[in-house]
């Protein structure tokens, strides 16, 4: 238990480096322009009608705080942080006078959604399929899913979306290319509903699985053909434990510790992934969101989405580190 | 001579090797066919739009009337430049960073390493937008590398640190601080080139990382849209909305050859990494590993 104390602690102190690091970045990068952006995204905010001096203030006051004009340097840094943390980056001024946390909030289920489901589908087929190509050299089906998977593994996830959509949606147009759910439907009936949710979610589920997918089977597949060479596998061989016990318990569930650790390496580029996924097929998540609040020169919306992207990511991150001693016992015993 | 002798043993024996030049070779000569081209390449209008392949435009024409062809070359060209830059900046921060943490040890690697391990872990997109999204204007090609390089070294550096670790409980590292060598000699002469091998596959899948980045950023037209790149090619067809109007040449083409670049430098990282690792070496040689 110490043991498991030591690391839960070290694997904090690593988060908390992780969020401060990442959120000092955000606050250089806004303070290093030469550009006045206060006034700036005002204008911009303001040029499509008129708003009320009042709320032009409010705005005001919250991006000069946002932005950290405010003050001494010291209080302006620590006026930014206090922002931060209460997750309070002021009303949206683009969707102005909803505030961007509230904005946030409503997209981030979907994007939740679609990276847990793609991601743990991803990870599980890719390790499983990598580690029977492993142990069963010689089949033919596996090693032409390990070229297909590898031709595929390096291309960006942008192009391998935009060629999904160009076959779905121009060449053999079967299915919904854009959007979480139909437009009108009729959400009262809960199943009819969550299959609508499902049949928009296949093309952007697909196109992050086609990526993401060789990176996880050709690590999986040289870590057990490591593995099998093992004397302890020959001799477990030898004394006749079944293929399929020798290959659950003797070589996956070696080889699965690396894989672990490498999803948790691998989270912030899979989110980079699932924010374009998202902006190819319109779907209604966070990259969506942030996308547009560029576009419409929304600061308080793209800060908002940055500092609370790092912050899931690293949370997620500690999730995976806090959960890796059921998986690898010897953290706990060292 | 040395490496000439690499390079065949690894023609001969390694067909991804193989392939992975050719494609990249294929896509280099290409970039080099735009010092030859006849149109400048941010005119527009200077071929008549809309045009099919055909003899006289091999690969058609856009919408803004240039020739996909040689829009191509010069898209190519700045695109494999900017991965080339990257990948250089970036690393020479993480040869730094892995080579000293992995020397140094101690308190000098925990701090590296936590810095490391955090641009390792932090969503990279969504601070790039940012940078693009207070800069504007000033985001230029050369900025733009710079920033993805000051991002993209953390990976390798942990890489090359492990290396590094290794190298320092060998006998001939004892002997070079017994003779008195500062910690920068030792670094620079005894350990970088036990690294070298290590870095060049790196460097091919950081150039993929970079210009996978740059085509992202470009197409959602994040960067800056006057220098011709692959991105900015299919950000245009976009905004022209080329797919739906039927000029699928415009999109399809810088898009298929950004898909060799990709696969070409992926093949030259995996096989050199294979040529790296002896026992795999070994038993393509047709040997027992």
């Amino acid at each position: 238990m110490k043991a498991y104390l030591a690391y839960l602690s070290k694997r904090l102190v690593q988060f908390a480096v992780v969020v401060f690091v990442g959120i000092n970045i955000t606050y250089l990068v806004t303070h290093m322009t030469p550009i006045n952006p206060v006034e700036q995204s005002i204008s911009a905010a303001t040029s499509y009608g008129a708003t009320s001096p009042e709320a032009i203030e409010m705005m005001r006051q919250s991006l000069r705080q946002l932005y950290g004009l405010e003050g001494s340097p010291w209080e302006q840094y620590v006026n930014f942080w206090k922002r931060v943390l209460v997750g309070d980056f002021g009303p949206s001024l683009s969707a102005f006078p909803t505030p961007v946390s509230q904005l946030i909030l409503r997209a981030l289920p979907w994007t939740v959604g679609l990276l847990l489901v793609s991601t743990l589908l991803t990870w599980f087929l890719g390790n499983l399929l990598g580690g029977l190509a492993g142990y069963y050299r010689n089949s033919r089906i596996l090693r032409a899913f390990g070229v297909l998977s590898m031709g595929l593994h390096p291309i960006p996830y942008y192009v391998v979306a935009f060629v999904f959509l160009i076959i779905f949606g121009f060449l053999w147009p079967v299915l919904p290319i854009s959007g979480g759910a139909t437009m009108a439907s009729d959400r009262s009936n809960t199943l009819a509903f969550a299959l609508d949710i499902v049949v928009h979610s296949i093309l952007p589920v697909l196109s992050l699985m086609a990526v993401g997918i060789g990176g996880w089977f050709m690590g999986m597949r040289s870590l057990v053909s490591n593995i099998v060479t093992e004397d302890y596998v020959v001799y477990a061989e030898l004394a006749g434990v079944k293929r399929g016990k020798i290959m659950r318990s003797y070589v996956m569930r070696n080889a699965l510790g690396p894989q672990v650790t490498g999803l948790a390496l691998q989270l912030g580029a899979i989110f980079n992934g699932a924010i374009i996924t998202e902006q190819v097929f319109g779907y209604p998540g966070v990259g969506s969101l942030l996308i547009s609040a560029v576009h419409s020169g929304d600061y308080s919306l793209v800060l908002g989405i940055t500092t609370i992207s790092i912050v899931a990511v690293s949370a997620a991150v500690l999730l995976i580190d806090l959960l890796y001693p059921l998986i690898d016992p010897r953290v706990e015993a060292r | 001579m040395n490496t000439l002798r690499i390079l065949r043993d690894l023609l001969r024996y390694n067909g991804e090797f193989a392939i992975g030049l050719v494609l990249v070779l294929i896509v280099a000569a290409i970039a080099l066919c735009s010092f030859f081209s006849p149109y400048p390449p941010m005119d527009v209008y200077v071929v008549p739009p809309d045009i099919p392949p055909s003899w006289e435009h091999p690969l058609g024409t856009t919408s803004r009337g240039q020739d996909v062809f040689w829009q191509l070359t010069f898209a190519i060209r700045n695109t494999l430049l900017f991965g080339i830059v990257v990948a250089f900046l970036s690393r020479i921060i993480s040869l730094a960073v892995g080579l000293i943490s992995g020397y140094k040890g101690g308190w000098v690697d925990r701090i590296l390493m936590s810095i490391n391990d955090t641009f390792v872990v932090v969503p990279l997109f969504p601070i790039l937008v940012l940078f693009y999204f207070i800069m504007r204007d000033e985001m230029t090609w050369a900025m733009l590398a710079i920033i993805t390089a000051l991002l993209g070294w953390a990976y390798d550096a942990r890489l090359i640190r492990s290396i590094a670790m290794s190298l320092r409980t060998r006998e001939f590292t004892r002997q070079a601080v017994f003779s008195g060598m500062s910690t920068g000699k030792i670094v620079l002469q005894e350990h970088l080139p036990f690294v070298l091998p290590i870095v060049f596959s790196t460097t091919m899948n950081n150039i993929n990382w970079s210009i996978g980045i740059e085509v992202t950023l470009s197409v959602l037209g994040f960067t800056d849209i006057n220098t011709p790149t692959i991105g900015g090619m299919i950000y245009w067809a976009n905004q022209h909305t080329a797919l739906v109007s039927g000029i699928w040449w415009w999109v399809t083409f810088p898009v298929l050859l950004v898909i060799m670049l990709f696969i070409g430098l992926f093949l030259l990282a995996i096989s050199m990494n294979e040529y790296i690792d002896p026992r795999s070496r070994l038993s393509r040689l047709g040997g027992q590993a």
